[in-house]
């Protein structure tokens, strides 16, 4: 197969401008009924105002899961800031589970964030650590207490520490500005990745956390390029005459699965990252795109109209063997594994426009776990616990999360026009 | 081969029809996206054969076969299809006749759609009515060579809002030259 042209471009000029920010905030749109309840004591500090209340990020993370309720701060009649100081009587008696405390001091440019989980029902300190952070890294220190506190409890890894990518857009017809930023999960932090006046699409992260994959329009015609976060380098993979679109990352990193329809109509081709060699996994003249790699590599979902419209197929690595997945109601497209595999997050079209479901693969139930008319492109987080997406708040893209269960959710509005195409980056630490 | 020349003559029947009655049909549609620069949308149908109605003046162009790009540069679509409506085999007509009488000009074909459905699988709704298009125009005579396809699938709206006629007008093809 012949190997198209392969340009390192320096895009300098194109990407991390770190001074453009389109910061994402919260709304909490569902809480969860089976949330536990947990006190986060604001950190006690040495008399200085910090630029980020260390607590309060804990705190609204731990809410967001939906896995707990927190405790507002009025209520707290005691504040401590060490397990020495606990009374936890008091606790207790406020019918909280869990407590977090905790102190955060200068050491150097940066600072020294000491923290306590203790268990009040047990009145058992279950974590205690020290963590330093550098001078403007408050909040990922907060982020990584938030995992500990969250797998310590939960069992479950915490995936507040990872980040999202998402896609802006502006204007309309031929008048529109585009932009790929790279962000927090929970929305601070925003990068600029690339800015451009044509459409940018389908970002996608590699599985060290390291690159996007990605679609841009901006030579007029849809290619997709891959992108070094650190460095902004980035390659053009592909930009066949057709669509070039949906990348998806093997979960080794060495295998992008895309749509394009060089053949005519859109088809799933694997291309090695490395060698740029092609195989073509679909072979029909309906439409096949929105590859998805299960996580042990062994088989990709897509989307194809095969049956008349579009349904969820998987194909079979090795064998080739391909069967359809969905069966409930005319329109299921763009699924994403959850991390176990046991089941996958879609778009589903019901008789109130298109929300986001879960199909369990064991038993074929699908379960529709958004509330909106217009939910879409739904990224699954490296734990599993919630799903992101891009839904509509009045006339504006926002970007939406639910947890895996459907009991909680949230939204991150943005000033920024509309915010669409989430990708919730691997673990990165 | 029969489907050709059937085809054919069916859209040269039609867009005889449609010169012959020209003054109602074609300005309205594209009048309020396209045709605004001409003095007003729809507006001049009535009167006067000269700057009147988009659709008219569009599809007279091709019938002359002069130099000019056929001035109906958009043509819609019903939901979920790919077929050309009736109303719009004129327009496909008149820009046939200027690319075949245009031996050196190329129009990019790009297909869009409205916003409803997973944008990935939406670029290749859009790209399915360009090819629609296409193959219109290659049953006309125009050479492959004349013709490329871009989808933007519902990447780049015309209008704003999630209401049926915004949609309307987002599901189209558009003709840039």
């Amino acid at each position: 197969m012949k190997v198209l042209m392969t340009t390192w471009l320096s895009g300098m000029l194109l990407v991390f401008s770190t001074l453009t920010q389109a910061n994402l905030t919260i709304e909490i749109t569902r809480g969860s009924d089976r949330a536990t309840p947990i006190a986060v004591v604001p950190f006690a500090t040495d008399g200085e105002s910090l630029s980020e209340d260390v607590a309060q990020i804990i705190s609204d993370n731990l809410q967001r899961s939906g896995y707990f309720e927190p405790l507002d701060r009025q209520s707290m009649y005691d504040r401590p800031s060490s397990s020495d100081d606990v009374q936890f009587g008091q606790w207790r008696a406020l019918d909280v589970r869990y407590l977090v405390v905790g102190h955060v001091s200068r050491e150097g440019s940066g600072y020294r964030i000491r923290y306590e989980l203790m268990d009040v029902s047990g009145t058992r300190r279950m974590l205690g650590e020290s963590v330093t952070a550098s001078g403007n890294e408050l909040r990922g220190g907060a982020h990584y207490i938030s995992d500990q506190i969250f797998e310590s409890i939960t069992g479950i890894r915490g995936a507040f520490a990872t980040r999202i990518a998402y896609v802006t857009a502006r204007g309309v017809g031929n008048d529109m500005q585009f932009a790929l930023y790279v962000a927090d999960a929970d929305g601070h932090n925003s990068q600029e990745v690339l800015s451009s006046r044509e459409p940018i699409l389908s970002p996608a992260w590699s599985p060290d956390g390291r690159k996007l994959a990605y679609v841009s329009f901006e030579t007029e015609r849809p290619a997709i390029y891959i992108q070094e976060l650190a460095t902004g380098q980035r390659v053009r993979a592909t930009s066949f005459e057709g669509i070039n679109g949906a990348p998806a990352w093997s979960p080794d990193g060495r295998k992008l699965a895309m749509a394009l329809s060089k053949d005519g109509q859109p088809e799933i081709y694997i291309m090695d990252v490395v060698s740029r060699n092609f195989e073509r996994i679909t072979n029909n003249s309906n439409i096949d795109t929105e590859p998805s790699w299960s996580p042990d590599g062994r088989s990709i979902l897509f989307t194809s109209d095969r049956s008349g419209g579009p349904q969820l197929y998987r194909y079979t690595v090795g064998s080739g063997e391909t069967d359809r997945l969905t069966f409930t109601g005319n329109y299921n497209a763009r699924g994403r594994f959850a991390p176990d595999g046991e089941s996958i997050f879609l778009v589903h079209r019901s008789n109130n426009g298109y929300q986001i479901a879960r199909q369990d693969l064991g038993s074929g139930r699908l379960v529709v776990i958004s509330e909106s008319r217009w939910d879409e492109s739904p990224s699954v987080a490296p734990n599993g616990t919630m799903v992101i997406f891009a839904t509509q708040q009045g006339n504006s893209g926002v970007l939406g999360a639910v947890s895996a269960d459907g009991r909680a959710s949230y939204r991150l509005p943005s000033a920024q026009g509309d915010v669409r195409e989430p990708a919730w980056s691997p673990f990165l630490n | 081969m029969q489907f050709k020349s059937h085809a054919r003559s069916l859209a040269l029947a039609l867009s005889l029809a449609l010169v012959a009655g020209c003054s109602s049909t074609g300005g309205t549609q594209d009048g309020s996206m396209e045709g605004t620069r001409n003095g007003g949308a729809g507006t001049g149908v009535a009167g006067s054969g000269q700057v009147s109605g988009t659709g008219v003046d569009g599809v007279r162009a091709g019938q002359q076969a002069d130099g000019r790009i056929p001035e109906v540069r958009t043509i819609y679509f019903d939901f979920d299809r790919d077929n050309i409506r009736t109303e719009f085999e004129s327009v496909l007509v008149a820009h046939a006749r200027y690319l075949r009488s245009n031996g050196s000009a190329r129009v990019v074909l790009q297909g869009h759609t409205d916003e409803r459905g997973t944008r990935e699988y939406n670029m290749a709704l859009g790209e399915r009515r360009a090819n629609s298009v296409k193959r219109f125009l290659e049953v006309q005579g125009v050479s492959p060579s004349q013709l490329e396809i871009v989808s933007y699938g519902e990447e780049r709206p015309a209008v704003r809002g999630s209401n049926d006629e915004a949609h309307a007008q987002n599901r189209r093809v558009v003709f840039a030259y």
